[in-house]
């Protein structure tokens, strides 16, 4: 009787299911994931567009008054006596030093992985598995475990200043760590692999016989890099232009355990606000700007694409 | 094609671009060589050799703090992955086995969102949000921020997987009268199962790995290893350290191997 009543109210589920329209069944296996998504993914954001727009409270959090004051923090100091505002560059600075270093990552990126890339590509088929793999593991290993490992190499008494100092190049160990540079080469390193590779994916369907065809037309191998290569891996040097550019500008290691916490960028700006400066509508607003930074930058690389592809089509 | 692989006259060779690949990997992996290497350093000097010795991963396993970090770890790691990859299998099958329809672009969007957002953003905007309604499950707190950012890594292998199989399996099954319940249950879910598989191993290595966002999130008693090592290298580094990053980058190369072996099998 019981397993009957089961089975029916089973059976029941089932055509009801069944009887929902494709529309409705895909809403229905839709659903979850965006209540997920939208509940704990999309409502945050609008929670700190809100905060953006407060008051700080003393010890953390928020008081629910309206204050445009975090935005004019950007570019302003408050005279705590006299309510004056002066001019103050000091987180104009951060944001410019983690557009340039985003920016100077993508270059670094450019100019190792579109050779690697490349070299990938012309391999034999089993070669290029070995060399995909290669690449691929640090792309899923722990980021906070390989910049720590970054953190070893650069150290003074690190292996990298050992070989200088061997190789006689210097006499004394050089300042990396701790300085721009290692944050750059931390961002580099970081995220390389989001370079070679969208890169390599575009270079692997290239025809070759249309590099045939540039030699047989003389073009030397300049030519044929700048003329053919390059227009035809187009859309993985610019996916992985995008990729490495919005990661680096967010990223809060490579500065933090690399930069020594004294060379910001602006995700150390925001987690220190939200942690011991307890200024959260300023962190709020911070992250708002990186926010709005990322959404440019996706909107000109879909707006280059859906174009590139209309000029194809 | 013969003309342009030919011995001494490759045209597709570029000179220097080999060198270039060798950088390129010689940067990936010789830092984490030096980790790996120093964890089996017998003194305590991350930067002289001494003596090979497993001193250190003995007395990292031992350590109790480890030891909770890395159950919490596993746990939130089990929880995101099963949520994640049930979610992500039904809206890739939602987005998938239909004709387009009107608003999937902004279904992928969504859906992709947690890829677009930085991390650091997410991270805040979860802390602020989580105080905001008082939400204050400890560990399950960390659990429902990474099944967020788990479902894209677990649903896109799941799409693919999906595109690359055509639907006439599941129209015969719908000709001899089962429904769509058991359709999927009998013919779909089964070769659905390698790409479920690999979004499950991507979302679990994704959840074991994350950092920043746990950070912002976690309470005292739910740190987790890469929260539990942050804090640890702040304090200074030590060959215990490389010991359990070590253990950690190890996990991480035996889940993408695997997910390839996954992917050969498939293609195969």
């Amino acid at each position: 009787m019981v397993v009957e009543a089961e089975t029916r109210k089973a059976s029941n589920w089932i055509d009801r299911y069944s009887n929902l329209s494709a529309t409705r069944r895909s809403l229905t296996l839709l659903s979850p994931a965006f209540a997920l998504i939208g509940f704990f993914g999309i409502a945050p954001l609008g929670l700190i567009l809100v905060y953006s727009f407060l008051v700080p409270g003393t010890y953390g959090g928020v008081i629910w008054e309206f204050s445009p004051e975090a935005y004019i923090q950007f570019l302003f100091e408050r005279d705590i006596f006299d309510e004056t505002l002066a001019f103050n560059a000091s987180y104009l600075q951060i944001g410019a030093r983690s557009v340039i270093l985003a920016g100077l990552a993508v270059v670094g990126c450019l100019l190792i992985g579109f050779p690697t890339a490349y070299f990938i590509a012309t391999r034999s088929a089993q070669t290029r598995n070995i060399w995909i793999f290669l690449v691929t593991v640090p792309f899923w290993t722990n980021l906070l475990v390989r910049t720590f490992s970054m953190m070893l190499i650069l150290r003074d008494q690190g292996p990298l200043n050992a070989a200088l100092l061997g190789i006689g190049i210097t006499d004394e160990p050089l300042a990396m760590l701790y300085t721009d540079f290692a944050i750059g080469i931390g961002l580099l390193y970081s995220f390389l692999p989001f370079m070679v590779l969208p890169i390599y994916a575009s270079l692997e369907r290239i025809d070759f016989r249309l590099v045939e065809a540039a030699y047989d037309l003389y073009a030397n191998r300049w030519q044929v890099l700048r003329r053919v290569l390059i227009p035809l891996s187009l859309p993985g040097i610019a996916a992985g232009s995008f990729l490495v550019f919005i990661l680096s500008l967010g990223s809060f290691l490579a500065p933090d355990m690399l930069g020594g916490g004294k060379h910001l960028m602006i995700g150390n700006l925001i987690s220190m606000q939200f942690g011991i400066a307890r200024n959260w509508p300023f962190g709020s607003a911070a992250a708002m700007v990186l926010l709005s930074l990322v959404l440019i930058a996706l909107m000109i690389y879909v707006r280059r694409t859906s174009r590139r592809n209309r000029q194809e089509a | 094609m013969a003309i342009l692989s030919r011995g001494s006259y490759d045209l597709k060779r570029y000179p220097g671009f080999g060198i270039m690949a060798a950088i390129c990997l010689g940067l990936l992996y010789l830092p984490l060589c030096v980790l790996v290497l120093f964890s089996f350093n017998e003194r305590r000097s991350v930067s002289n050799w001494s003596e090979f010795s497993l001193d250190w991963y003995a007395k990292a396993l031992a350590n109790d703090q480890i030891q909770q970090a890395a159950l919490n770890s596993f746990l939130v790691a089990v929880v995101a992955t099963i949520v994640a990859t049930i979610l992500a299998t039904a809206a890739a099958i939602a987005t998938t086995r239909r004709e387009r329809f009107r608003g999937l672009t902004a279904c992928y969007a969504l859906i992709n969102s947690p890829l677009m957002i930085p991390e650091i953003v997410t991270a805040v905007a979860l802390l602020s949000f989580f105080s905001l309604i008082g939400l204050h499950l400890g560990l399950g707190n960390v659990m429902i921020a990474h099944a967020v950012f788990c479902v894209p890594f677990a649903y896109l292998p799941i799409r693919a997987r999906l595109h690359g199989m055509d639907t006439t399996l599941e129209q015969a099954a719908a000709d001899l009268y089962a429904d769509p319940v058991r359709a999927f249950r009998y013919v779909t879910l089964p070769l659905l199962m390698p790409g479920i598989m690999a979004g499950a191993a991507l979302a679990f290595v994704i959840s074991l790995d994350d950092f920043m966002i746990t950070q912002m999130v976690a309470s005292a008693g739910s740190t987790t290893l890469p929260v539990y090592i942050y804090s640890q290298v702040r304090m200074g580094v030590t060959p215990e350290v490389n010991a359990i990053s070590s253990i950690l980058l190890g996990i991480s190369i035996v889940f993408v191997s695997l997910m390839f072996l996954l992917r050969k099998r498939e293609r195969a």
